[in-house]
């Protein structure tokens, strides 16, 4: 039976278009801005640097979107990622190993990560963002106890007085550096990772048992919903995605950095979190996370060519989240759910 | 110092909503008053307005005959008025330890020292405990709250209450979380206290305790004073009062059905550890109907059944088969559903369609290797939305957004048109308006006409009368009668609910 309850109000018209569309208002306005006004901007391989630059927190993001899709947040990431360069570097620089083992050990390792911080929160019953805090120092500081707390770059004195075999191959530093015609392999990979967690978030069963767990873990479990596997998946899904970034930040910086990947946490948290707002969805989803790490691409960038300092960036990053949480929580008629755990 | 109360036309609305329609009632000093009353009928209400945490009322409160204004629960202490709230974790102060927790009143007024030693702070407590003649040594008085049983919590609830010397005396479910062993210890201090010329107000719903307890009763019903009794009390008078004159006891099993075969076989069950343990068996082709008062066991059986919770004892056979559910999951996979108490607890996800509500726990039949096939899901929405009369824009609507008996057909529907062998109904019908109430019940009986189990949890007995065919009247966790409505009358289902154990 169809009846007419009620039509919304017209004060509300203006409003939900605000809501729903706001932020993909703003993100045209900011490109549209940037490129009239900047020269560089408007040359095209700024625009695909940009999004090669963007593709690592964007993919990072994605993990927290699977993080916050249960209700949790994984504050692993940025360590994990870490974690990716270090041991890639290894692999390649010390041990002379092929790429692809490199690639194929950063990705068991993420995926490892997960299972332990699934352990944490879903045996051990540590809330998502204590586990999460201690397993990010726990990481941090063990990936540097097999390079003896220093960076690994190839042709670098070992302890035992000789040179370090290897180097980072052409092939591994091809997954930043190689295009196909202009597109970046990472922005191909970001694109690819994107539709793929879209898919799956929206199209399939699991997706949506996700969603249940970190709407009401209460109801999910009475509608029969294995609440604990979801979870399990949910920080795999995390781990994986961010020790997939951590490659391409690996390949992008060609040696094995200590410090790289530390400060991707908050950035990807929050390109996630402006996601939520993103069509009014209310919710992690895959693409409001690509489009928000878009937007603080496309502002950084062009703040940048502006001639804008770069230690105001966190100061454009910052309002950039508050904007967006203003459209999801303040104008928003529907209460925004994510993040429940904190 | 001894004081009487008198609540004299208290009127208390919210909204448009009249929860208080005129109380008038006297306690004594040294009197026990017991308020009786089902959900909703206005108990908690009262409760808030005497304890200071409502303040805008109609009515006056009198205190010794002298009309007492009080405008926060300080204020209704400071003129002797102590609440001991049913809820122990509004109370007690995890992190503290049980001194701090015992004086935290006091500390909090700054009526003993924020920098007193832990010593002194025992010392005080002990002081407290003398006169309930409770033996918490030291290194219990400096242990975290947190260590404290439950019932030991919940007396050291009334403890800090009684250290203030009330004059009146609140209770809310008092024994709600305690033993029959804590039960005798509490009613032992209760009974001193009414010596020493306090005036209490018992509220409960184990009609014993009151039996054992009050010298009068308050029944109250839709915020209206139904009777008072003074001892000794007809407890069947007062449940008719508590749960309302029936309208339609003509309308009472009109096609009564007689289900044959045993779905559903239950074995030795024992619900509480100090219950008594019984058998049963649940017959296919008929609605039965449990009805006791709250914190009967309902609950704890449905949720037994369904494999979220374990009975304390005995063995469960469905379809002639073993059964013992480790979880929904193994429920659902037999065809016996759950449609829980509370539906916005355990039901409603927030911001979810209809539709998606309706397919979560069938995700696997609207879909194939994993990926969903949304017209399937729609196809199923629209049908629970035609078959149960859904009022609804779409099926793409927000179950939040519906009004209570449309969310409760969709949380009923989403299992009704799958393949139900038992359905398990826990008070299907609270928050339900008169006609979602008629619709769903019709659903459920057309369910048992084809051969199917349905048991309907309740504790409203004409929700029992006008849906269900047998009735199964259950008090403290026991079974006290089994049959068939045609076979009984609602006198005889109160005076069953009203047999004090």
């Amino acid at each position: 039976m169809n009846v007419k309850i009620k039509a919304p109000g017209s004060e509300y018209v203006a409003r939900d278009f605000l809501v729903k569309y706001g932020f993909i208002l703003v993100t045209i306005i900011s490109f549209v801005l940037f490129f009239s006004s900047q020269e560089t901007f408007r040359i095209s391989t700024t625009f695909f640097s940009m999004l090669k630059y963007t593709s690592v927190v964007a993919i990072t993001g994605l993990g927290i979107t699977f993080s916050m899709a249960v209700g949790g947040l994984d504050l692993s990431v940025g360590a994990v990622a870490g974690m990716a360069v270090t041991l890639s570097a290894m692999t390649m620089v010390v041990y002379d190993k092929p790429a692809i083992v490199a690639v194929g050990l950063v990705l068991l390792a993420g995926a490892l990560i997960g299972l332990l911080n699934a352990f944490l929160i879903v045996v051990l019953k540590i809330p998502d963002l204590l586990a999460t805090l201690a397993s990010m120092f726990a990481i941090m500081g063990l990936k540097l106890v097999p390079v003896n707390g220093r960076s690994v770059s190839s042709g670098m004195m070992l302890e035992d007085g000789s040179t370090a075999p290897g180097k980072f191959t052409d092939g591994f530093l091809k997954i930043d550096g190689g295009q196909l015609g202009p597109i970046p392999y990472a922005v191909i990979l970001w694109m690819s990772l994107t539709i793929v967690c879209w898919l799956f978030l929206t199209r399939t069963t699991w997706g949506r048992a996700m969603y249940s767990v970190g709407s009401n873990p209460e109801a999910a479990m009475l509608a029969g919903i294995k609440v604990k596997l979801y979870r399990t998946l949910a920080y795999v899904a995390s781990s994986v995605l961010a020790s997939i970034s951590g490659l391409i930040l690996a390949s992008r910086i060609g040696q094995g950095d200590i410090s790289a990947g530390n400060s991707l946490l908050l950035d990807s948290v929050a390109v996630a979190l402006v996601g939520t707002s993103v069509l009014a969805m209310g919710k992690p989803n895959a693409w409001g996370t690509a489009l928000g790490a878009f937007l603080m691409g496309v502002v950084i960038t062009g703040l940048t060519i502006a001639g804008f300092p770069y230690y105001g960036q966190d100061v454009v990053k910052g309002s950039v989240l508050l904007l967006a949480l203003v459209f999801s929580f303040t104008l928003s008629r529907k209460k925004s759910r994510f993040i429940s755990a904190v | 110092m001894k004081k009487s109360l008198e609540i004299r036309s208290v009127r208390k609305s919210f909204g448009s909503n009249e929860v208080l329609k005129g109380i008038s009632f006297r306690i004594e000093p040294g009197e026990i008053v017991s308020l009786l009353g089902a959900n909703g009928a206005g108990k908690s209400t009262l409760i808030k307005i005497l304890s200071g945490a409502y303040t805008e009322f109609e009515g006056e409160i009198l205190i010794n005959d002298q009309p007492a204004k009080f405008n926060s629960p300080l204020q209704a202490r400071s003129i002797g008025i102590e609440t001991v709230h049913q809820k122990i974790n509004e109370g007690i102060i995890p992190g503290l330890t049980v001194a701090e927790n015992l004086l935290f009143d006091r500390i909090a007024l700054g009526e003993i020292s924020r920098f007193a030693t832990p010593a002194k702070l025992v010392r005080e407590s002990k002081e407290i405990l003398k006169e309930l003649d409770l033996d918490w040594n030291e290194s219990i008085l400096k242990d975290d709250v947190f260590n404290l049983g439950i019932a030991d919590q919940q007396l050291l609830l009334l403890a800090r209450a009684l250290s203030h010397n009330p004059s009146l005396l609140i209770l809310d479910e008092p024994t709600s979380a305690l033993s029959n062993l804590e039960v005798a210890r509490l009613f032992k201090i209760i009974q001193r206290l009414r010596t020493d010329g306090v005036a209490i107000l018992y509220v409960s719903h184990r009609l014993g305790e009151i039996d054992e307890l009050a010298d009068r009763i308050v029944v109250l019903r839709d915020g209206v004073i139904q009777a008072i009794q003074s001892k000794p009390f007809n407890w069947e008078d007062a449940l008719h009062e508590m749960l309302g004159i029936s309208l339609n006891d003509a309308q009472v099993a009109q096609d009564e059905q007689r289900g044959a075969s045993v779905v559903l076989s239950i074995k030795d069950a024992q619900i509480f550890s100090e219950g008594k343990q019984w058998s049963l068996d649940i017959r296919g082709g008929e609605v039965t109907g449990v009805i006791g008062l709250l914190g009967a066991g309902k609950t704890e059986l449905a949720r037994a059944l369904y494999g979220v919770d374990k009975l304390k004892s005995g063995t469960i056979e469905f379809l002639g088969e073993s059964y013992r559910p480790k979880s929904p999951i193994d429920a659902i996979k037999k065809g016996i559903f759950l449609i829980s108490e509370d539906r916005a607890r355990d039901g409603v996800l927030e911001g979810w369609s209809i539709a998606n509500t309706a397919s979560l726990p069938f995700l696997k039949k609207i879909s194939s290797g994993g990926l969903m096939n949304f017209s399937k899901e729609t196809d199923l929405a629209k049908q629970m939305i035609e078959r149960l009369n859904v009022i609804t824009q779409s099926h793409r609507s927000t179950v939040d957004s519906l009004s209570g008996g449309n969310q409760q057909k969709v949380m009923v529907g989403r299992w009704l048109i799958q393949d139900s062998r038992l359905l398990l109904l826990d008070e299907p019908f609270r928050g339900v308006d008169i006609g979602a109430r008629r619709e769903i019940a019709k659903q459920i009986r057309d369910l048992a006409r084809e051969g199917n189990g349905a048991i309907i949890f309740s504790s409203d007995i004409d929700e029992i009368l006008e849906s269900a065919d047998r009735v199964i009247v259950m008090v403290d966790g026991d079974i006290k009668y089994d049959g068939y409505l045609s076979n009984t009358s609602r006198n005889e289902i109160i005076k069953k609910m009203s047999e004090v154990a």
